[in-house]
């Protein structure tokens, strides 16, 4: 009775055989942690204007940087620091001329309680609290910069024993929020997303404390031949990405 | 190896451990209860207890972290008790790992008490043995393959668990850095060789484990 099969082989075989928008496409992004907002807030816009979906995975940029040495189906990677794309660059798998700096971003000392951290960061030196969250130092950018933070205000040995680490930026946060750590070094851009009644308090971390945070991105390899991630990549450059990137507090260079 | 490596094993040994003398401990009397009771409770219980192999590990982390930290009710409870909260400590790696593992214990105790049956309690309760007695002179030796079962795979189960350490343990060394958190650290630190010494020791370990696992069952199977 292949009659009865037909409509069912059609059915299970409909996504495949009909066509989608000549032009739409998926494009894959690697992202870092930090800009978790911002692609939540880029993704809608990117896909209204040129019709194509964004999927992302997030993560700390070390472990990205693995994934794809390692064969990963990203097209494009939006680092959070320069390193890793350079490496990447020097290891060929990226399409050479299209890394460039779409973000820099600023490290801020938070809790989650109001009144905890001062306008300085004095707490640091007073030291009356038993967690201090930090996203790991040797895979993420803004865990580094944290270190040196501390480095520099002569803080780091007397605060390692209380330093408690996420495996990335966003689970750090996550320490802070729940209120398990009470502060953290988490990104600028994560405590601007946050409705005013939970924004507690904050150290805006002064930029002569730690190495420039430019966030780079590059397309990978795979993508070379694909107009949708290289519309993601000019898209990022245009002036509506880059004040949505601006809205939530990095800056973006001129 | 470093010494970072060799702090870490210990610590998992340590955590191990612990873990699987609480389970024993809690595990015996909910096994026992579950395996003996009439109450419409029963199967209830039972799933209750079986939830962690079900529930991602990071769900559990998760729960926990909010659980116990200074706005949940465990943490709150900690709190008055003067004990701080518990996320980032051992203590807090042990009720994490106890959770986790559970049924992992709970399950090979159940089915041994299960084998025993009615009928050497029975018999133990005409010759006058109290229901304390029947537990611990009748009971719990018919049962001791169960408990060996658990005991291995409970201290196994421990030594493999990650999602729910990563959630609530911020990977501090020597206190809540275990082996699987510093793994996956090297891993994403590209020291793919400390990672490797690390993996296949683990790799050694759990076939042992299985090993050992397999033969305390081929051992008592003409018991059964």
């Amino acid at each position: 009775m292949p009659h009865l099969f037909l409509p069912f082989l059609f059915v299970l075989l409909a996504p495949f055989l009909i066509p989608g928008p000549a032009t739409a496409a998926d494009v894959t992004v690697a992202a870092a942690a930090n800009f978790t907002e911002a692609i939540n807030r880029l993704a809608p816009d990117f896909e209204r204007r040129t019709g194509h979906r964004l999927v992302t995975s997030f993560g700390a940029t070390g472990k990205l940087y693995a994934q794809i040495k390692n064969g990963a189906p990203f097209d494009v990677l939006l680092a959070a620091d320069a390193a890793y794309p350079r490496r990447l660059e020097a290891e060929r798998l990226t399409v050479s001329g299209t890394r460039f700096i779409y973000a820099t971003g600023r490290l801020v000392l938070w809790s989650a309680r109001a009144g905890v951290v001062d306008k300085d960061g004095a707490i640091l030196r007073k030291g009356d609290f038993a967690h201090l969250a930090v996203a790991n130092p040797t895979t993420a950018p803004y865990g580094a910069a944290a270190v040196q933070v501390m480095r520099r205000l002569g803080v780091e040995e007397r605060l390692r024993p209380r330093l408690v680490q996420g495996e990335n930026i966003t689970q750090a946060f996550q320490f802070v929020r729940s209120g398990n750590a009470l502060l953290g070094f988490v990104a600028w851009a994560q405590v601007r997303a946050l409705p005013a009644a939970q924004v507690g308090s904050y150290w805006l971390v002064p930029v002569e404390l730690y190495a420039p945070l430019h966030q780079e991105a590059v397309l990978l390899k795979r993508a070379a031949d694909a107009p949708a991630a290289r519309a993601f990549i000019d898209y990022l450059r245009s002036p509506p990405a880059r004040s949505i990137i601006e809205e939530l507090g990095y800056t973006t260079p001129r | 190896m470093s010494e970072a490596d060799w702090l870490a094993v210990w610590l998992t040994i340590k955590l191990a451990a612990v873990t699987t003398a609480v389970l024993l401990l809690v595990g015996t009397p909910i096994a026992w209860w579950i395996a003996r009771t009439r109450s419409w409770l029963k199967q209830p219980v039972a799933a209750f207890v079986a939830l962690p192999l079900v529930l991602p590990p990071t769900v559990l982390g998760f729960y926990l972290l909010l659980f116990l930290g200074p706005n949940g009710p465990g943490g709150w409870l900690t709190q008055t008790l003067a004990l701080g909260t518990l996320p980032f400590t051992f203590a807090g790696l042990v009720i994490g790992s106890v959770i986790y593992s559970l049924p992992f214990v709970v399950q090979p105790i159940y089915n041994a008490f299960e084998a025993v049956g009615e009928r050497p309690l029975e018999v133990a309760a005409t010759l006058r043995a109290s229901p304390w007695n029947r537990f611990f002179t009748v009971a719990l030796p018919l049962a001791r393959p169960g408990l060996l079962t658990a005991t291995v795979l409970g201290f196994a189960h421990t030594v493999g668990e990650f999602g729910v350490v990563l959630m609530i343990g911020g990977a501090i060394p020597g206190k809540t850095k275990v082996l699987s958190v510093a793994i996956y650290d090297h891993v994403e630190a590209l020291e793919y060789v400390h990672a490797h010494a690390l993996s296949a020791g683990m790799v050694v370990f759990a076939f042992l484990v299985l090993l050992v696992l397999f033969m305390i069952n081929r051992r008592w199977e003409p018991l059964r």
